[in-house]
């Protein structure tokens, strides 16, 4: 019986070594990359099709293993910063578009320019995103932008006519106050004032927070202080949004979801969560503006870390993941923001998917975007200017005051 | 005479040099992960490194202290920024609430272990368990726990007819909050510091003072207090020193920094500026000027403690 289960497991190895010298004989050697990322993750859809999309980039490349790594988003840049300093990074990882700058002037990402292919499928203003010096370091993989979803069931019981793309602050403001009044704890809008929704609010009042060259900082704008002072007074004069005490600690996509707020204006990655988490019809609208229009626009890339040793690989995957119809096919399919790509047919499917019925005006969105400011210093700046924020909502401080303090704050700080 | 003396220097140096390879494993551990990197964050702190380019001692090295060595700039710009006190005070605060509460609670503790009522083995384990839950654990309970509409306090206080604050969204109430949490967190670990000098306590002491006619709250005020000074002096040094770091409950509880920074202290400013802001250098300075604040504070301590602390057990 001994001798036997010996015999076999002679066997059985020397089979196994027969078959690794064969694959080893046919092919090219096997290229491991490490590839680490933040968006797609497990809990939604978003994970098992960014496995799918690998799983479509090894059959293509039989000579590329991939090894994915997800990390949650609270932690990814302090890990990331110390793999980063200890050349560690892995060959393929994700950035936001807040952080390419700073990674990519510290010279810890590969030029990748020659080396992503044929780029004639992507987004040319997400692509030319992750562009530092006129150098290519990244590509985009998601694209998204913000607009103004509402509860069509509370704009129902208030008896108003739902929002349409042309609406303003001023209409707005209106419908707000008719959901306001509709019970001591259903609020009208939720759009805090925090630094993104400032920057695109003195964007949609015809202000900036900075020259159009970048090179200094405009806070005071007349523009600027009657943003701030509308924002703030949404909060605290009218309070069609709700305080931070009123909040109570809920979260702001569940109050929405509870059926208690009108309006809230987020990101189009709310889609999926917002389909199977409302129990009402909803839908949404180019958010409004007050002079003009202005949506933000979000992507993350991909980057090649400088110290791969496999960047030509490193690039080539992450050029797939981006801009590859396939992985834009199957993005769409999981509702997982929108693929940072120009396939028209691909684009199209996008809008089929309902809620919400307005899908277009994710597109029509488009017309309008603006960046924040992007800056070396992008996290401190912007914790800065929250701080000034937040003086004004906590009533420390009005609202030109603060913005004269934090444009002083921001010269000695912030170098431009 | 002399003959002795050195053959006792003698193999002074003989046992040095047999414990050497013995000690040499932790010894290479200290110096290489935690001497060695302290050196080396004092050198970042002069200078103005973003923590993200790499620095080589073989390759550009001195390209790097070119371009980034700083002089003291770092810590002239933190002592005169407004933050710094501002995130000074919010530690100072802590400290004056956590404190007391702290000493009171853990004590309390130790009575209630010490005292040789039926199931004082259940109120150690009871008292010791938030001692070995993480942190980030606690705080999310801490969370619902002191959540305006959910929580369980309110939902107490509300059945007495109390409207409940808002704990973690006030910034009155926040670092309350956290002093709270923070002091049913530590209690545990100091009450079982406590409950050891309780042990060392001669129980003569106490016969002596009965006899005497002590009434109980005498025993305690005028045997067992003066009694546990020394424990009470390493609790409040050892205290003092990790509450000036205090930082991952005011993350978790109080996400970035709490209402209007009313949670803002060192800590979390060190992380943001190192991890966040990508000013290494700068954080590094920060934590040196923490260390130095902490070293004072535990050399006035320990000036002070002949004045009252009682090593007569």
């Amino acid at each position: 019986m001994k001798r036997t289960i010996i015999v076999m497991v002679i066997v059985a190895l020397l089979c196994s070594a027969g078959l690794m010298a064969n694959g080893v004989s046919e092919g090219t050697p096997i290229v491991t990359l490490r590839f680490e990322q933040f968006s797609g993750t497990d809990s939604n859809d978003s994970g098992p099709a960014l496995k799918e999309m690998i799983a479509a980039f090894e059959a293509k490349n039989p000579n590329i293993k991939v090894e994915l790594q997800t990390i949650g988003y609270d932690d990814y840049f302090t890990q990331l910063q110390s793999k980063v300093v200890g050349g560690n990074a892995s060959d393929v990882f994700e950035l936001n578009f807040e952080n390419f700058v700073s990674y990519a002037s510290e010279g810890a990402l590969a030029d990748i320019d020659k080396m992503v292919g044929d780029t004639a499928g992507f987004n040319q203003t997400a692509l030319g995103a992750f562009k530092y010096d006129g150098i290519q370091y990244g590509v985009p993989c998601s694209f998204s932008n913000v607009v103004l979803f509402y509860n069509k069931a509370l704009f129902d019981k208030a008896g108003i006519a739902y929002p349409t793309d042309d609406w303003t602050w001023t209409d707005m403001e209106k419908a707000g106050k008719a959901i306001r009044a509709l019970g001591n704890d259903i609020y009208g809008l939720y759009r805090p004032t925090t630094f993104h929704e400032f920057y695109k609010g003195v964007k949609q009042n015809g202000g900036a927070l900075m020259t159009e060259d970048g090179k200094a900082f405009t806070m005071t704008l007349v523009q600027n202080v009657e943003t701030l002072e509308r924002m703030v007074g949404w909060q605290n004069d009218s309070n069609i949004m709700p305080t931070e005490a009123q909040m109570g600690g809920m979260g702001d996509w569940d109050l929405f979801k509870s059926g208690r707020l009108g309006m809230i204006v987020t990101g189009i990655w709310g889609f999926s969560d917002f389909t199977t988490g409302c129990s009402f019809d909803w839908d949404i609208i180019v958010e409004p503006g007050n002079t003009q229009h202005a949506s933000h626009f979000f992507a993350n890339g991909y980057v090649v870390s400088a110290t791969s040793k496999h960047q030509k690989e490193a690039a080539m995957l992450a050029s797939f993941l981006g801009g590859s119809r396939e992985a834009a096919q199957i993005r769409v399919k999981a509702n997982w923001e929108l693929p940072p790509v120009n396939y028209e047919d691909i684009l199209a499917s996008y809008l089929q998917i309902t809620p919400p019925e307005n899908r277009e005006a994710v597109f029509k969105s488009l017309d309008y975007l603006v960046t924040p400011p992007v800056v070396k210093q992008q996290a401190e700046m912007q914790d800065i200017i929250g701080g000034y924020l937040s003086q004004v909502v906590y009533k420390k401080m009005d609202a030109k005051s603060a913005l004269e303090a934090c444009q002083a704050e921001l010269e000695a700080k912030i170098t431009l | 005479m002399n003959f002795g003396n050195e053959k006792m220097i003698d193999s002074g140096r003989r046992g040095w040099r047999r414990a050497l390879p013995f000690l040499l494993p932790s010894l290479i551990g200290m110096v290489l992960f935690a001497y060695l990197p302290i050196l080396i964050s004092l050198f970042l702190s002069f200078t103005s490194w973003s923590g993200i380019s790499r620095i080589s001692l073989t390759h550009g090295f001195f390209k790097f202290v070119h371009e980034n060595f700083l002089g003291l700039q770092n810590y002239q710009e933190i002592i005169r920024s407004s933050e710094f006190w501002t995130v000074l005070s919010h530690n100072f605060y802590f400290i004056v609430l956590y404190l007391p509460l702290m000493l009171v609670f853990s004590l309390t503790c130790a009575v209630i272990i010490n005292s040789k009522t039926k199931g004082s083995g259940i109120y150690r384990v009871i008292f010791y368990i938030p001692v070995l839950t993480s942190w980030v654990a606690a705080a999310l309970i801490w969370k619902w726990f002191l959540s305006f509409e959910y929580g369980p306090i309110n939902n107490i206080l509300s059945f007495f007819g109390i409207e409940g604050p808002l704990w973690l969204q006030s910034e009155t109430l926040a670092m309350p909050s956290i002093v709270l949490a923070s002091v049913w967190k530590d209690m545990g670990f100091y009450g079982m510091i406590f409950y050891g000098g309780l042990k060392g306590i001669d129980p003569t002491y106490y016969e002596a003072a009965q006899i005497d006619g002590a009434s109980r709250k005498q025993l305690f005020f005028k045997v067992t207090l003066p009694m546990l000074s020394s424990v009470t002096f390493y609790v409040v040094m050892l205290s003092l020193i990790n509450a000036f770091q205090l930082f991952p409950q005011v993350m978790v509880m109080a996400k970035d920094a709490g209402p209007n920074g009313a949670t803002q202290v060192m800590v979390e400013r060190i992380y943001k500026y190192a991890f966040r802001f990508g000013k290494m250098g700068y954080a590094t300075a920060y934590s040196w000027i923490l260390f130095v604040i902490i070293f004072f504070f535990t050399f006035i301590q320990k000036r002070i403690e002949k004045r009252w602390v009682n090593y007569d057990v």
